[in-house]
């Protein structure tokens, strides 16, 4: 039994009966939280498998087309090759909200010179698998940018939920059965006292009639 | 308007320089994780981290799980995956839930 460290008096009773009221009802929200991140949580985590499965397979295949253009072209070639990119990826980042967890959520932005155009060479030096190479990359990158979201998403909500459940199990296992406790002690003292009162008062009584009509 | 960093061993990076990504080739560890600190503090969305150089970086990851940005993906470098990817997603599950429940 926890009981707190404080004085047996009404006033602490009335106080703690008010605490308990909110720590329960702290408790039975947080844990409709924890319940809610766990839910998304999951559904999350399951999309992540399966991205980052497509991701690396997709930059497997890319890096053997990769392995082949480099045996067949110079490192020198290749370089040259791919000095120039033809395009600029950039990511606008705004923030979404998941039961008050902010996460981010990315626009690709691609700044090429030409329409669709990927290839920063033109062909008549390079290796067809240095081709095949650039496409699958440029095939795999959303999926990869979708990946990150995802990921980063699921990283800051499982550091949420690990806070959330703390709060959670202190609440259940610490604060609530304190405040039960302690209430419950005060209740027994406070009945106590008003009991001795009472034994108290029906002594006085005797004595006094004893006193003043010598009853026996 | 963030940028998108791929950080890795030069064969394993330089495909990424062509589809328009900022690429780093660096190959020790100390290297990358002055990159990486440079990346945290300016503006980038997203750094691909090749799995081998995060493998001989360790906890410096974890500095960047919190943060909302840069996003650290792991991805396979050319010499094969090491399944260190998988490992992170098992990572964050083990923290949410408890125990690998998505064996």
């Amino acid at each position: 039994m926890a009981v707190m460290n404080v004085n047996p008096t009404r006033m602490e009773l009335t106080n703690l009966k008010k605490k308990l009221v909110t720590a329960r009802r702290g408790h039975k929200l947080l844990k409709d939280k924890r319940d809610e991140l766990m839910r998304r949580f999951l559904e999350l985590v399951r999309e992540n498998k399966a991205l980052r499965q497509k991701v690396e397979a997709g930059i497997k295949a890319a890096n053997v087309h990769m392995a082949v253009a480099r045996s067949v072209m110079s490192d020198e070639a290749l370089e040259v090759a791919l000095m120039m990119p033809a395009q600029r990826m950039s990511v606008d980042v705004t923030e979404k909200n998941i039961m008050s967890v902010m996460v981010p959520v990315f626009k690709t932005r691609v700044k090429a010179a030409n329409d669709g155009e990927i290839y920063s060479y033109g062909y008549a030096f390079t290796s067809c698998d240095l081709d095949d190479a650039v496409q699958a990359l440029s095939d795999i990158m959303p999926d990869m940018l979708r990946l990150a979201e995802v990921e980063k998403t699921c990283q800051l909500l499982a550091s949420e939920i690990e806070k959330t459940r703390r709060r959670v199990n202190a609440l259940e296992h610490v604060m609530i059965p304190q405040y039960e406790d302690t209430i419950k002690y005060i209740t027994m003292k406070l009945d106590e006292n008003e009991r001795s009162a009472t034994t108290r008062l029906m002594k006085v009584k005797d004595m006094m009639l004893k006193q003043t009509h010598h009853y026996q | 308007m963030y940028k998108i960093a791929a950080i890795g061993d030069r064969d394993s990076v330089s495909g990424f320089a062509s589809i328009g990504l900022e690429v780093h080739p660096v190959l020790d560890a100390k290297t990358a994780q002055q990159q990486l600190r440079r990346m945290s503090e300016e503006k980038y969305a997203v750094v691909f981290l090749t799995e081998q150089l995060a493998s001989m970086l360790g906890e410096e990851l974890d500095r960047y799980r919190d943060a909302a940005v840069p996003a650290v993906i792991l991805i396979p470098g050319v010499v094969g995956n090491t399944g260190e990817g998988m490992r992170s997603i098992s990572r964050s599950v083990e923290q949410a839930v408890g125990s690998d429940i998505l064996k």
